[in-house]
């Protein structure tokens, strides 16, 4: 039982809580902007390789270079849309769709241009975890898991408590409405944006914590983050923080030996798992546990 | 907001494809109640729509005032103090009724809890049910609160888009009675309606369109004497 | 004449490769261009094309399946049948959805079949590839086999071309256009749109497989890398753009444009230092990433713009390009 806690359940909450925060970004940017952002990955690579030199050069912690990775994911964000999304607005989202798939790939080739194809790590040696009558966790996964809760807090409120955060809501409800009610579209676009690359770019950070840094870690998180915002139900943010959690659950959870020492299904088709939980969540539910849209 | 005469003439346009509209007129003076009636398909609602920029206007012309409003954009209408208020999907399901309120206020920077407590006082059901989503009202209560989101701008004119269709009667009883209410505010009021007798006894004047182009004007109590327009509109 | 062979053995080469990707445009202007379906995972359906015919066809082997030794045209068969089979199921899943769906999917499943190729080694040997793939004309000498081989490749890009004219302006090819266009409006008209659009996701991935089993007899050897998922498909995607999306010859033209950049850029950065050749090859992903860009902002319609529909022929003396096919 202790095996499974440490092993396979604190893991899978940590992985969780770091999907969360991307699906809330592609849920808001679906609910909002209608497409499937497939930069999202690497915009998440991007705030764990905004974050490097800070810790590495200059010897930051990890969480003091959280702000800067934030605001360098936001500030890039707002470029991308500017240069590349919002001509393209007045056509089908479908379009909008495609290039999204470049500008994954021009992301990804400009960090590789910048920081090099080799993989880097924010911190080496080994840290002794914390012991509580048995079950042991990593400190740093107690930050993150803390931070996590900390910024869907903060997001929940912001998307009650203020004006802004209510004309996202109410924009992703119903944008003809919107418009006519007088709400300033672009401006809550830029918002989405920022608060979706906020996002990103912790979720990029904490998984240089949790492992290493490389080209690819964004890429990788895309299918298992478009899993939990489906599952979610696309628009609702707080569906993504639970599919977040069941999908990150589910990855580490398929890999316990329930029958005898074998695990349940090899570690290496661990990204089967998200896919296989969307199919079936297309199947069951298309709306999502949280009765989102179907487009 | 100084009260200004909205005057569209000529209207000629559609949705892009085939004109709906082919050469509408209509005038709202200040604090006046106006109704649109007519048979399905004539265009009532596309002419609604043409004065608050949602339609392509290619001939034709809406004035507010002095100023020319032809062709701008929805959110710029509603600064100059036109609220418009849409048959469907005329609230956001997602959010509470009070924030429905709330974002009909979204362009003003002031403090609203007087426009609000106003909305609650005029549609007592709607403070109950303030921390509801609008999604889970009834119709009439959604067109409550969707004629409440309009009211938070204080509009010097408000275009209602078939305000009680589907409604059940108790309801539309109530809506006119509203709506009357708010006009007696010295809001005016453009109204397109199906329940056309009761619509024509509660307005100053009424149009009846016909094929996308006005059949009869007159005020509210000649046309429902007119029996021409009750023979055909008015179910005899 | 050996000088000619080593002179012209590049362009050859080139026009080979481009050809191969010409056929993998094709297949996507067949889901994209004419059917309006996103598939982000032509690498996953190339790569089961290449599995499965480089299984069929080469000599037995201890370390893993296949060994089959079949003839070459029956590995073309058969990739053409599991790209098929794999899309059938994807796209029955996903195809009543909105787009999106469809596209995260096939990303999905792209990332599914690359982890199956780099891990199941019983199968496809894992990461060491699957080597000494037979190709076509190998009794010739090596240049006249390369040209054969082109030719091949050129004789299959006919006819699917040909092929996929006539469909477009068959009865069929009008209801895809007609889904495409205004899905809701097909629907009032009592069309099968699901089906259709099957139809179209099936073809479609059927024709990248075949591309897959073409590069694989091509290059005589097939490894995980080789279906490095982002360079295959975004490439199709980039040249299927560029060509023209709904138009057949921009998209085999696309290809060949496309191509003869990406490789002969790749010659130039060669020339330079280790370390400056490593990162220009980055520069030039990012590149190829911006001119999509470009083109998708000032140029949509691509080199070769959709033709509209054909009307009903009245005049039989209209020029046609179809010797340029």
């Amino acid at each position: 039982m202790l095996e499974f806690v440490n092993f396979y359940l604190i893991p899978g909450l940590v992985l969780g809580s770091i999907y969360a925060l991307g699906a809330i970004g592609v849920s808001l940017i679906f609910g909002i902007l209608r497409f499937a952002h497939f930069a999202h990955g690497d915009m998440m690579t991007l705030g764990a390789y905004f974050a490097l030199p800070f810790i590495v050069t200059l010897g930051f912690s990890p969480y003091l270079a959280l702000p800067v990775a934030m605001l360098g994911a936001v500030a890039a964000a707002l470029l991308i849309d500017r240069l590349f999304y919002k001509p393209l607005r007045a056509q089908p989202s479908i379009i909008l769709l495609v290039a999204s798939f470049g500008v994954a790939l021009m992301i990804r080739a400009a960090i590789q241009f910048v920081w090099g194809p080799h993989s880097h790590v924010y911190a080496s040696g080994f840290q002794m975890p914390l012991v509580f009558s048995g079950i042991r966790v990593a400190e740093r996964h107690i930050y993150i898991v803390g931070l996590c809760i900390l910024l869907v807090v903060a997001l929940h409120l912001f998307l009650t408590r203020t004006k802004t955060g209510k004309a996202m809501r109410a924009l992703s409800d119903d944008p003809d409405l919107a418009r006519i009610t007088g709400i300033n579209t672009e401006r809550i676009i830029a918002w989405t944006w920022a608060l979706g690359a906020m996002l990103a770019g912790c979720a990029g950070v904490f998984v240089g914590m949790d492992t290493h840094v490389t080209t690819l870690i964004g890429w990788n998180m895309l299918l298992p983050v478009f899993a939990a915002a489906i599952l979610g139900g696309i628009g609702k943010p707080y569906g993504a923080i639970a599919g977040g959690l069941v999908i990150g659950l589910a990855e580490e959870v398929s890999a316990y030996p329930v029958f005898g020492n074998e695990p349940l299904l090899d570690p290496t088709y661990k990204s089967a798992v998200a896919f296989a939980i969307m199919v079936a969540m297309l199947l069951w539910r298309p709306s999502g546990l949280f009765r989102g849209r179907v487009y | 907001m100084t009260e200004q005469r909205l005057d569209a003439t000529g209207l000629q346009g559609g949705y892009g494809g085939a004109d709906v509209l082919h050469g509408v007129d209509l005038r709202v003076d200040p604090g006046e109640i106006v109704t649109i009636i007519g048979p399905n398909g004539a265009g009532k609602s596309t002419a609604l729509k043409a004065l608050f920029g949602l339609v392509q206007v290619h001939t034709g012309r809406v004035a507010y005032g002095d100023t020319d409003i032809t062709h701008l954009m929805p959110d710029r209408i509603t600064r100059l103090g036109i609220g418009y208020v849409p048959q469907e999907r005329n609230v956001f399901v997602n959010l509470t009724v009070h924030e429905n309120l709330e974002m009909g206020a979204y362009i003003r920077n002031d403090d609203i809890s007087g426009h609000l407590a106003r909305i609650y006082d005029l549609f007592p059901p709607l403070k109950e049910k303030r921390k509801e989503a609008a999604g889970l009202l009834s119709g009439g209560q959604r067109q409550m609160v969707a004629m409440g989101r309009a009211l938070m701008l204080d509009p010097a004119v408000l275009l209602l888009d078939e305000p009680t269709a589907g409604l059940a009667p108790a309801f539309v009883d109530l809506i006119f009675e509203r709506v009357q209410e708010i006009n007696r505010a010295g809001i005016g009021i453009l109204m397109v309606e199906q329940n056309a007798r009761h619509a024509l006894e509660i307005a100053d004047r009424g149009y009846v369109l016909v094929n996308g182009a006005n059949a009869f004007e007159d005020t509210g109590a000649n046309l429902l004497a007119n029996r021409e327009v009750a023979e055909a509109f008015l179910g005899g | 004449m050996a000088e000619l062979a080593t002179f012209l053995a590049y362009p050859v080469g080139l026009l080979t490769i481009a050809g191969i990707y010409a056929v993998m445009c094709l297949g996507l202007n067949v889901q994209w261009g004419f059917t309006g379906l996103f598939n982000a995972g032509i690498a996953g359906f190339f790569a089961v094309g290449a599995y499965t015919s480089a299984i069929l066809t080469t000599a037995p082997h201890p370390d893993y399946l296949g060994g089959f030794g079949l003839p070459v045209a029956v590995g073309l068969v058969c990739a053409m049948a599991t790209a098929g089979v794999v899309a059938l199921g994807i796209g029955w899943l996903t195809l009543s959805l909105r787009s999106d769906y469809l596209a995260i999917a096939t990303i999905g499943i792209a990332e599914i079949l690359r982890l199956i190729v780099k891990n199941e080694d019983w199968l496809t040997n894992g990461p060491r590839g699957i080597p000494a793939i037979p190709r076509p004309f190998e009794w010739l000498p090596p240049f006249p086999a390369q040209v054969a081989y082109l030719a091949l490749v050129a004789a299959i890009i006919a006819v699917i071309y040909i092929a996929l004219e006539r469909g477009l302006n068959s009865p069929w090819g009008r209801v895809m256009r007609a889904i495409r266009e205004n899905e809701e409006s097909a629907r009032a008209a009592g069309k099968d749109i699901m089906r259709r659009r099957l139809e179209a996701f099936v073809l479609g991935s059927m024709i990248m497989g075949l591309g897959g089993a073409l590069m694989a007899h091509s290059i005589k050897f097939i490894g995980p890398e080789a279906t490095e998922p982002l360079i295959v498909t975004f490439l199709v995607w980039v040249m299927l753009i560029a060509g023209g999306s709904g138009n057949n010859r921009g998209a085999i033209l696309g290809a060949v444009v496309i191509w003869a950049i990406w490789s002969m850029t790749e010659l130039v950065t060669r020339q330079l230092p280790a370390d400056w050749a490593l990162r220009s090859a980055y520069l030039r992903v990012f590149l190829i990433g911006l001119a999509l860009q470009i083109i998708l902002q000032r140029a949509s319609s691509g080199l070769l713009a959709e033709k509209p529909p054909k009307p009903i022929p009245l005049d039989e003396g209209e020029p046609k390009g179809r010797s340029r096919g």
